[in-house]
């Protein structure tokens, strides 16, 4: 640990009803992976909003995939450099895209990013720039067969229906889940929290940032189709290390037979999820002992995401120009990709804070020791 | 040469835990290279020659990392699930023994199959380390092993495993001991997380910024009972590679490496490798693209413990890249 | 003046598989040297063309993709003469009995593909496809004479002969992408006539068949400020479905989706509307399978657009096109670039677009 003057105990970072509304604005927003447009208008206007108030020195522009890139420098004094220190989460949700238009308010759709085909039937949907509501309808059970109840409804024999005489949708329209977000209890419940808690996270941040690092912050598009934004963000930002935000599915329901759950990835409430290796990152050691340690020292609640499965822009970035040494910290959640899933708020509160600290607390020489000790 | 094999293959160092043979390497080549370093992701580089007459800068990649298990879960009574490093198949785990990182063995178990003709999924698989219960166990979730053999010598054959790719490694081991004087500035490149999808050489290959690159790694053999249908063979030769599953050799390479081996009179075989691929595949499409090739090993047994190569096959794969090295190259 | 359509032919009967480039890219060079300012290739056989506008510099560019390597097989083994053979690119097995190729060995053999009885093929293949590792090359000469000519990694081609179909259509292989190659010559042809302030790379790029790998390079080599990858795409017809297709002889397609910025596609939507040149606008949910899912993350980003050339029965030797499309095709690029200004940059602009 850095000698920073002793720390009090750890609080999670308070949570004011802004942050509530914007987090409930982020949800609600539509950015299917291409069109992120509605999220990367909210978070435009919270980094300029809060250059503008703060009168920091700050950096912010959106690059050629529409990534918005911000660059906030640090304030030290010496001649010790600043780490450049990079900051993603991504805008994009997971949805459709209107293909054909079969006349009569019917479309043909496929979908963007990958969803599981029986999340589909039976859900009402918002199409377009307007959230024109829709409904992925499904034959009634009357007319239905006891054998086809068995068999998966393709792709091929969904539709989209916005109902008759609708004539604003066209080919190439996107649609999402019409979920609203709501809180339940401790919980938020709402579609595409998976990457928005992420994405408010990183505007929180960029709002606290720490004097000691060149805060370097990427709000990426087009994860959900292969992390695309962020190896042109990395590539660009060219950062000493990297930290994806993002969010991880919490399998921690009962198993059927009421065996051990062996395979609950992360848990509900446990916690900011550390990675140490997904399908598409090995996490650096450094930065994994670094966040561990910031997390045991002051206390804030923490788990390690198990090993193996799914993937972060953290792939894309650490592979860029020479090697950047990343990792992944995110948000447990339940029912990702689905019309809603849900999270803790204080998960959220806790990931923010762990962020916070291990900012604040980054060493100036993380990178010049070896690897693994 | 063979004992410095089996000090490579011996060293334990799955994907993106390499620091242990990384060590091990770094002992060997620190006082013939003229420059070494680590680079962001652990890859080991270092550095050989002046770029002079007719010379380029060439780099060459073996991987030192292997692949192997990482731990996912410890379960009410001591055993631990996991997950795989690399290609592992579970028909390579059953009944095999694994070494973690700090020294502790164990055993992979299998859970009962009902139906006689399946094979298990690694969610049927565990680690069993002799605990019987979770308090007993120091091995935390993330913790890594790799599969534990010993080297085997029977003469003209060695076996270990981790020959996929210590044995590249070694290859340019012996290369840099054994230099002579080249045109070429030669960055021999010991890259890290191949298994895992080339990663170390994507940004060792982009650091180094190479005129043209050559990967050492190993490849399948057809000469074995009812196997894959390939024109290799152990004992035949160093192969040089026209393509595998991930990249197609720069054909002028190619001539140019048969070639020099036939006037050499190197022994050689001409190698088409239908799935897997290897760090030339990253060379290849760096910046603005780099010319690549591979020298292959040829192994019976790839991504099982007991991976087979013949020692002959070694020692020409040193002579053919020390070959290729002493003069310019005419693509 | 080149006419398209015997040069078209000429493009397809120039071997050119995935990897070795070599032979079809020197019949582009000779074709694009009166059309071009400069002529370069890349380390890994690219082909750039270059055309400098007339805006002082530094100069924006535009660079146009149009993959030049085609599909075919690649010899494996040799058995008492026959030849065993993978494939270079995606092949679908089913297509290969009774084709006759050609054996790219010390000298180029005619070949057929054969399907051995099924008393010679596994029980699972008696009436079912047979998989590629199981079918062989027969060249009709003796094993010794095949053993001196023929060798491991040698190259296969189609060697079916392009033929002149219905309307003004040409039926063949290697139409993927031979005639995107054709559409540039063409937008080339008539950018000779007209002026334009920014520069033009024409590239033939090599590898898309199977890593892409000459699109990540040259876009990395000459980082243009715009890219616009050229390529076949699904045109209806007998066996295709009718959602996912479209119609032959229509136009070219203009992409949209994640892998195409929307701002370009509106550029081309909206003077292909003017112009009153016909075409269709392909929704593309992910990535378009095309040079453009390179194109557009190469280093920092460039914004990047898909045209597409409406192909029947792709990646089989009886491919068909429209010629009319081609030019089409040509035309388009040629009016987009013509329009280019210092002023285009600004419509690309994230903060511009609506929602």
């Amino acid at each position: 640990m850095t000698n920073q003057p002793q720390t009090h105990k750890y609080h999670p970072p308070r949570l004011a009803p802004a942050q509530i509304r914007l987090l409930e604005r982020l949800c609600n927003a539509c950015a299917i992976s291409g069109d992120e447009g509605e999220v990367r208008k909210i978070v435009l206007e919270q980094v300029r909003g809060y250059l503008k108030t703060s009168g920091r020195p700050g950096d912010v522009k959106t690059d050629a995939l529409g990534n918005v890139l911000v660059t906030l420098p640090g304030k030290t004094s010496g001649s010790v450099p600043r780490l450049r220190v990079m900051l993603d989460a991504h805008m994009d949700e997971v949805g459709f895209m209107i293909t054909k238009d079969d006349g009569k308010g019917i479309f043909r759709f496929e979908i963007v990013g990958g969803i599981d085909l029986r999340q589909l039937p039976g859900k009402p949907v918002w199409i377009g720039e307007k959230h024109t509501p829709g409904a992925i309808g499904v034959k009634p059970i009357h007319l239905t067969r006891r054998d086809e109840t068995k068999k998966l409804i393709d792709l091929d024999t969904l539709r989209i229906d916005a109902g008759p005489g609708s004539n604003s949708i066209k080919v190439g329209d996107r649609a999402t889940f019409a979920s609203s977000f709501t809180r339940l209890g401790p919980s938020l419940r709402g579609k595409a929290l998976d990457d928005r808690l992420g994405v408010a996270i990183l505007i929180e941040l960029i709002k606290t940032a720490p004097d000691n690092i060149d805060l370097l912050a990427a709000f990426t598009v087009q994860e959900e189709v292969g992390a695309r934004g962020a190896k042109v963000a990395a590539y660009t930002f060219n950062p000493d290390l990297a930290i994806a935000i993002d969010s991880t599915p919490a399998y921690d329901l009962p198993t059927w037979d009421g065996s051990e759950n062996a395979v609950y990835n992360c848990r509900l409430g446990a916690g900011p999820a550390i990675y140490l290796a997904d399908s598409a990152t090995l996490a650096d050691p450094r930065l994994v002992r670094h966040l561990v340690d910031t997390a045991e020292s002051l206390g804030i609640p923490y788990q390690i995401r198990q090993p193996g499965g799914g993937g972060t822009d953290a792939g894309a970035i650490h592979r860029q120009r020479a090697g950047i040494p990343s990792i992944s910290v995110s948000v447990p959640g339940r029912y990702h990709h689905s019309f809603a899933s849900i999270s803790r708020l204080a998960d959220w509160q806790n990931t923010l804070g762990l962020l916070q600290a291990a900012l604040i607390h980054l060493p100036a020489d993380l990178l010049s020791r070896d690897r693994e000790q | 040469m063979k004992s410095l094999i089996q000090k490579l293959v011996e060293t334990p160092s799955p994907s993106g835990r390499e620091e242990n043979i990384r060590q091990v390497i770094r002992l060997e080549v620190e006082s013939y290279a003229d420059d070494l370093r680590t680079d962001a992701l652990g890859n080991l580089i270092a550095r050989k020659g002046q770029v002079s007459q007719g010379g380029s800068k060439v780099m060459l990649a073996a991987h030192i990392d292997e692949i192997g298990v990482i731990v996912t879960h410890i379960d009410e009574k001591g055993f631990l699930r996991f997950t795989t490093i690399g290609g592992v198949r579970p028909t390579t785990c059953l009944g095999g023994r694994v070494r973690f990182l700090n020294g502790q063995l164990g055993v992979i178990g299998s859970e009962r199959i009902d139906d006689p003709g399946k094979l298990p999924n690694f969610e049927n698989l565990y680690i069993d380390i002799g605990a019987s219960q979770r308090s007993e166990v120091a091995i935390r979730v993330g913790d890594m092993a790799v599969f534990d053999r010993p080297f085997l010598d029977l003469g003209d054959r060695l076996v270990s495993k981790a020959m996929d790719d210590r044995i590249g490694a070694a290859v340019l081991v012996e290369t840099l001991h054994q230099w002579q004087p080249s045109p070429h500035q030669v960055f021999f490149v010991f890259s890290v997380q191949e298994e895992v999808g080339l990663r170390g050489a994507t940004t060792a290959a982009f650091g180094v910024d190479p005129d043209l690159g050559l990967a050492v790694d190993v490849t399948g053999t057809g000469d074995t009972p009812k196997g894959l249908k390939m024109e290799v063979s152990l004992g035949k030769g160093p192969t040089i590679k026209v393509r595998d599953g991930g990249m197609i050799s720069d054909p002028r390479l190619v001539d140019w490496m048969v070639r020099t081996a036939e006037n050499a009179r190197i022994p050689y075989q001409l190698e088409v490798l239908e799935g897997g691929t290897t760090d030339a595949r990253a060379m290849q499409l760096t910046r603005s693209g780099v010319p690549a090739g591979c020298v292959s090993i040829p192994c019976r047994y790839v991504h099982s413990p007991s991976e087979m190569v013949d020692y002959n096959d070694v020692q020409n794969a040193v002579r053919l890249l020390l070959e290729l090295l002493s003069k310019p190259i005419q693509l | 003046m080149i006419n398209i359509l015997p040069f078209l032919k000429k493009l397809v009967t120039a071997p050119g598989l995935s990897g070795h480039e070599a032979p079809i890219r020197k019949i582009i060079e000779e074709a694009w040297s009166p059309l071009t300012d400069e002529l370069g290739v890349s380390r890994l056989g690219s082909l750039h063309g270059l055309r400098r506008g007339t805006a002082s510099e530094p100069r924006q560019s535009v660079l146009l993709a149009a993959h030049m390597d085609a599909i075919g097989l690649m010899v494996t083994g040799i058995s008492d003469g026959f030849l065993r053979v993978t494939q270079v690119g995606g092949v679908d097995p089913r297509i290969l009995p009774g084709q006759p190729v050609i054996v790219h060995g010390r000298e180029d053999l005619p070949g057929l593909v054969v399907q051995p009885s099924p008393r010679l093929l596994p029980s699972k293949y008696q009436e079912d496809p047979v998989p590629t590792e199981y079918l062989l090359v027969d060249t009709g000469l003796l094993p010794s004479r095949v053993k001196r000519l023929v060798r491991l990694g040698d190259l296969v081609s189609f060697a079916q002969l392009p033929l002149e179909t219905g309307s003004e259509t040409l039926t063949g292989h290697s139409l993927d992408n031979r005639v995107s190659v054709a559409a540039l010559t063409c937008c080339l042809q008539e950018l000779q006539h007209r002026l334009h302030t920014w520069d033009v790379w024409a590239v033939a790029t090599v590898q898309e068949e199977v890593t892409l790998g000459g699109a990540f390079t040259s876009a990395f080599q000459l980082k243009p400020t715009l890219a616009i990858a050229v390529d076949v795409t699904f045109a209806s017809g007998p066996g295709s479905p009718e959602h996912q297709t479209y119609p032959l002889g229509e136009g070219p397609t203009l992409g949209w989706g994640p892998n195409i910025h929307p701002a370009l596609s509106k550029a081309f939507q909206e003077l292909a509307k003017r112009l009153e040149i016909p075409h269709v606008v392909e929704a593309i949910p992910e990535n378009s399978g095309t040079d453009a899912i390179a194109l557009q993350v190469t280093a920092e980003g460039i914004p990047s657009m898909v045209i597409g050339i409406p192909l029947r029965y792709m990646h089989t030797p009886v491919e068909m096109v429209s010629m009319k499309d081609i030019t089409r095709a040509g035309r388009l690029l040629a009016e987009f670039i013509t329009s280019l200004d210092s002023n285009f940059i600004e419509k690309l602009s994230w903060e511009e677009q609506p929602g």
